[in-house]
């Protein structure tokens, strides 16, 4: 019986881990609670994605009513591996939380961190999960309302400055999808995913469609900061607590990423899409602009949390540029980056958290030779770092050797050839940290600190370890990543 | 505080007729417009008018802070159990269906109504929770 549940289950877990921790009051009460929920639901993602593996679609009509007159849940391989994502780093992140939050959240405002935090992960998963536009609008907004109040319950004043920002820009980004959610439904009639792509198939390709596809593309571009709307991101990553910084930078913007590549590839059809108007052109040029000037902006950065937040910024680049590229082969190198780079992301926010904790700042110039006296946390920094650059060994090298393969089999030289530089800014600031941190001398007060404790240390390295491990052995994540692409570009939902 | 007897009284007046008139909207809402959301609104406002009239100390001591916190989660709960017990009488979440197999019409309108208490539930404790938030700045 569980099993045929297991769709909704992944929302409800979450959803229902948030109310019980809003009732409670007390920090370590609803951590509790936040962690047998979080796990919860990675086992019955584990679940999921097993019965995908094995039957193929999965198709849950919420209330009984039939799709498309109801809300649809529906779990193909993308989404599946998204869902795997979100859930599996909600749940590793869970130990590492307590710690952090105690010590960087007020205790009357612990429970609601956490009630937070599972409404973010409920609206993330459920945004994955669904078959239905409008559904997705909503979940979009559950995600969205949490993350700006997680934002807000950072340490510093500039934190609410910082979730204002982020608000304004996200309610744009939101209302926009809602347009072109809109006007799709006035041309076509319906919201659910796969009876849209079978009427858009034989409605007419004009100027309302196209006005619906610029809509939903500005909307969810501003979600998943896509240069030059990431103007957000830096600073919401910067002052937002620790947890919730790592559980952001390695799933919020995946998570849009999906909606964009669903949208395209699921409901308009890729072939609609490469028409007169030049949206994957657009799409590449925004890309390679964000590969490139994030990374640079990132060498300049002189607060680690914030460099790591434009390396996000271009790390996005890699992801749209997989999908401006429009092959299976390039897919599979966007959907296996949502993974590696949500790994490594992890990884280097986790081990900052643990900096934050130890130093009680993030900033390059007060970091001199913490590597020699956290060698632990710096270590794993180190490794999602290498990821960053994509060293061979590392996940990083997975996702931009598919990338660049799909380049070469363009025959695009150029572009292959770009992937390689911009990689090689990342050198520069991956370096400037690993530079201060392990081979300047520890000053007066750096040298007083001790290596973080272990339930910070814990998550930190299981995370780094699997930057490795699914950088050396990658038939996990590229496997489904290929199967999904292919899925996705068989076109069937 | 020093306030019109006018005001006082027309407001004391109007409070249960305000109260009523949001259960009528609440169990109306099967049958034409209305439902939890707007009721919710409207028991809200009948309390925001209090505290204007009465300050908000006594509309506190009517409404306490912890409650209304607590109040917002339960009614999310509320309408989220609903589906979770159709989903224990072996149908789909938020199936009604389930609560009556002989007259699923019944059945429908049964969860349409635990739904809706939920939904007013949450909505009138938000209210209320953003009006004390704003009138609370400061003190």
């Amino acid at each position: 019986m569980i099993s045929h549940h297991l769709p909704v289950l992944i929302v409800l877990v979450p959803l229902f881990g948030a109310l019980l921790s809003a009732l409670t009051s007390r920090g370590s009460v609803s951590w509790g609670i936040a962690l047998i929920a979080m796990v919860t639901t990675l086992a019955a993602t584990i679940g999921l994605l097993s019965e995908v593996l094995h039957d193929g679609v999965i198709s849950y009509e919420i209330g009984g009513w039939a799709p498309p007159i109801g809300i649809e849940y529906r779990v193909d391989l993308a989404n599946a591996l998204v869902i795997l994502i979100v859930s599996t780093i909600a749940a590793v992140i869970m130990p590492y939380a307590r710690v952090s939050v105690a010590k960087e959240i007020v205790e009357d405002q612990q429970a609601w961190f956490y009630t937070m935090y599972q409404l973010c992960v409920a609206g993330l998963i459920g945004i994955a999960v669904t078959g239905d536009a409008f559904n997705a609008f909503v979940f979009l907004e559950v995600s969205s309302l949490a993350t700006y109040t997680m934002i807000a319950l950072g340490q510093s004043r500039r934190s609410l400055l910082s979730a204002y920002q982020y608000l304004i820009m996200g309610t744009i980004g939101a209302t926009f999808y809602i347009i072109g959610v809109g006007l799709l439904l006035t041309i076509t009639g319906t919201l659910n995913f796969v009876d849209l792509a079978a009427r858009i198939a034989v409605t007419p390709y004009d100027r309302a469609m196209l006005t619906a596809l610029a809509f939903i593309t500005v909307g969810i571009g501003l979600k998943l900061a896509l240069f030059p709307l990431h103007v957000w991101l830096p600073n919401a990553y910067a002052k937002a607590p620790s947890t919730g910084t790592a559980l952001l930078a390695s799933t919020a913007t995946k998570v849009a990423v999906y909606l964009l590549i669903r949208m395209y590839f699921s409901v308009f059809g890729i072939d609609n899409i490469i028409g007169d108007f030049p949206v994957l052109e657009l799409l590449l040029v925004l890309s390679i602009a964000a590969m490139f000037f994030a990374s640079f902006v990132a060498v300049f950065e002189r607060n680690v949390k914030r460099l790591l937040a434009y390396s996000s910024v271009a790390q996005v680049g890699y992801m749209i540029l997989g999908l401006s590229m429009a092959t299976s082969t390039a897919l599979t190198g966007t959907l296996v980056h949502l993974a590696n780079h949500a790994l490594m992301k992890g990884a280097a926010f986790l081990a900052i958290g643990a900096v934050a904790y130890q130093l009680g700042s993030v900033s390059l110039e007060k970091m001199k030779g913490i590597g020699r006296v956290m060698p632990v946390t710096m270590g794993c920094f180190v490794v999602a770092g290498l990821s960053l650059i994509g060293v061979p060994g590392t996940v990083g090298f997975i996702s931009k050797y598919y990338l660049v393969v799909a380049a070469f089999e363009k025959g695009w030289w150029w572009l292959a050839f770009m992937i390689v530089a911009s990689s090689l800014i990342a050198v520069f600031y991956v370096g400037r940290v690993v530079e201060v941190a392990w081979f300047s001398e520890p000053d007066k007060k750096t040298s007083e600190l001790k290596e973080a404790p272990l339930s910070l240390l814990l998550p930190t390295v299981v995370l780094a370890a699997a930057c490795v491990f699914f950088g050396v052995d990658a038939s996990l994540t590229a496997g489904l990543a290929e199967a999904a692409a292919k899925a996705l570009f068989g076109g069937s939902l | 505080m020093k306030l019109d007897v006018v005001l006082r009284v027309v407001t004391k007046l109007m409070l249960p007729f305000m109260l009523v008139f949001a259960v009528y909207v609440q169990f109306h809402g099967d049958y034409g417009p209305g439902g939890g959301f707007q009721a919710g609104v409207i028991a809200a406002a009948a309390l925001i008018l209090y505290a204007l009239m009465f300050g908000l100390t006594s509309a506190m001591r009517v409404v306490p802070t912890w409650l209304v916190e607590k109040m917002i989660p339960v009614g999310v709960m509320i309408y989220g159990g609903t589906g979770v017990v159709s989903m224990f009488l072996h149908e789909n979440f938020l199936n009604y269906d389930a609560l009556d197999h002989h007259h699923t019409v019944h059945a429908q309108e049964w969860g349409v109504f635990l739904v809706e208490v939920g939904v007013f539930v949450t909505v009138s404790s938000t209210m209320i929770a953003i009006f004390y938030a704003f009138g609370g700045r400061g003190r």
